[in-house]
């Protein structure tokens, strides 16, 4: 499949809000089995490509084909591709991790048979064994994230879109992320893009990297191919610097920075 | 790290092959309609589960309709408001049950405005599960709530000595006109919250929308004794059909309801759930 197409093309992907434009022209692609990273700085478009992606935001124009469907004409087969894992908290804290899980199973209508297995390898996968009759309200930021994959990756998806996986986290939670998501691939070879904040972590887990600002994709290729089209640049975060410093000041709208401190607060 | 995370392509595609092609394969009329169903009583399960977690809720909601049973309805008893009116609890029992109906499902929106706020709304949707299945769903889950409230108003208005007809038939009816009334109120508000989007907005317009259903119904007294005008908008209220087949079961020996009532109010949910079910992805900002 890897070499018919790719699994996600994204081809002059535009999104208007108004007078705003938040996704200018934004074209790349996927192969199967890569780990994918959109950086940028706050209110640079990446959120707002991503929920094109997953089916959940009409673009303005453009088109989204994900394993060569089109997202827009039939985004109901293209959901039984992706799995999605947004930037909120979205476990419900009043039922427990088990619970969660086994509601996702039943609305994917995965067959009784094969539910307990299915919903058993991903509490492993996330090490969430021990908590799984726990009510969510009770698990740290870090485990509720790593139910919120497990949750994501019940239909075994073939894509899973993760919008700051990490966001928030300290860096052992961050780190048992990270290996959540390698064993994934491990296991299932499934295709990863994420958006992070965190260069490092671009840095040191994914293959090819996008960085966007004001809208526009203003660089795509390999962490290395990054570092060495900018001159003087020993780490991506120098990319990022010189790429997109000229928006650093404005960076985060009243409303993003009010929605990131809120979703600190709930973190803990 | 990076190199031990490339798989075995090999064995991997062969299985991908066959996930893709199961992903894409188109379902027929007959499979959606079951997909709607199962998908439809999995969010009413989880409603469910929410209440067997905290029970409280759902049982301390149920004190607000006995005191107006208690207090209200005590002290309009001995004055007399209408002709024919000798028995008032008897009469007014039925119209606060299904006042609780309506109180408990009319703010149900709130609960999807939420979900955005919280992310799980972005989170399911993205599940390949049909639109309508939610709204159905949380129709029911509300539909549940509104019968653990109402059995226990019935049970606390027996015990107060109200004379009420408790047979099988007529709990029966009663437990269907609750489900179909609360999907109605439910999915009215859900169509409120795909209007109003903020929880601010839509709280103001919730309130203001309950005075008017509670007090132009059948609920407290009788349609005739209302001024032309307000008896239709009596009239065209869903809460009026409910107060009908719950009175119809509990007071005045019919216990089957009359088909007038159950097809209005069985339009009013259809009409609801496909408006909804289409307008359910504008609830995103």
């Amino acid at each position: 499949m890897k070499s018919v197409m790719p699994l996600v093309e994204v081809t002059e992907l535009v999104r208007r809000f108004g007078d705003v434009l938040a996704v200018d022209h934004v074209s790349f692609a996927i192969e199967a089995g890569e780990v994918f990273a959109l950086l940028g700085p706050n209110g640079a478009g990446k959120t707002t490509t991503i929920r094109m992606l997953v089916t959940l935001l009409r673009p303005t124009s453009g088109r989204v084909l994900i394993a060569g469907v089109d997202a827009l004409r039939y985004p109901d087969r293209v959901r039984r591709l992706l799995g999605y894992v947004p930037q909120t908290l979205s476990a419900d804290g009043s039922l427990t991790g088990y619970e969660n899980l086994l509601m996702v199973a039943k609305l994917l209508r995965i067959p009784r048979r094969d539910r307990e297995r299915a919903i058993a390898e991903v509490l492993d996968l996330a090490r969430l064994n021990e908590a799984a009759d726990r009510l969510v309200r009770t698990y740290s930021g870090g485990m509720v994230r790593r139910l919120e994959i497990a949750q994501a990756i019940l239909h075994r998806p073939m894509l899973l879109v993760l919008d700051e996986p990490t966001i928030g986290l300290d860096p052992t939670a961050r780190r048992a992320v990270w290996e959540a998501l390698q064993e994934l691939r491990r296991r299932e070879g499934t295709t990863l893009l994420v958006t992070t904040h965190y260069m490092e972590e671009a840095e040191l887990h994914c293959e090819r990297v996008g960085i966007m600002n004001r809208g526009r994709l203003v660089a795509l290729g390999t962490p290395g191919e990054l570092k060495a089209s900018i001159e003087g640049a020993r780490s991506l975060d120098d990319v990022f610097t010189a790429l997109t410093g000229d928006t650093l000041e404005s960076g985060g709208s009243f409303s993003e920075v009010r929605q990131l401190r809120r979703r600190l607060r709930r973190f803990g | 790290m990076r190199s031990d995370s490339f798989v075995g392509v090999s064995d991997v595609s062969v299985d991908l092959a066959t996930r893709l092609t199961e992903a894409l394969r188109p379902r027929s009329l007959g499979e959606q309609a079951v997909n709607f169903i199962l998908a439809s009583l999995v969010v009413a399960e989880v409603e469910a589960r929410r209440i067997r977690h905290d029970p409280w809720e759902v049982l301390t909601r149920a004190i607000q309709p006995l005191l107006w049973l208690t207090v209200f309805g005590q002290a309009v008893a001995r004055a007399r408001l209408f002709a024919g009116q000798d028995d008032y609890l008897s009469f007014m029992a039925p119209g606060i049950l299904a006042q609780s109906v309506m109180f408990t499902s009319i703010f149900y929106g709130l609960a999807i405005i939420w979900e955005r706020d919280a992310g799980v709304l972005q989170k399911i949707l993205v599940l390949p599960v049909p639109r309508a299945s939610f709204v159905a769903g949380k129709g029911l889950g509300a539909g549940l709530r509104a019968l653990i409230q109402g059995a226990v108003i019935v049970l606390v208005a027996v015990a107060m000595g109200i004379h009420l007809e408790v047979r099988p038939v007529s709990l029966l009816t009663c437990t269907v006109a609750i489900l179909l009334g609360a999907g109605v109120f439910a999915t009215l508000s859900m169509l409120l919250a795909t209007l109003l989007k903020t929880r601010e907005r839509f709280m103001g317009v919730g309130q203001v929308l309950t005075m008017p259903l509670f007090f132009a119904s059948n609920a407290i007294y009788p349609l005739d004794i209302m001024p032309t005008w307000l008896r239709i908008l009596a009239h065209m209220n869903p809460l009026s059909y409910l107060v009908e087949l719950l009175r119809g079961a509990l007071v005045q020996g019919n216990p089957l309801g009359v088909l007038r009532d159950w097809l209005v109010l069985l339009v009013w949910l259809g009409v609801l759930q496909v408006v909804v079910s289409r307008r359910y992805d504008r609830v995103l900002l």
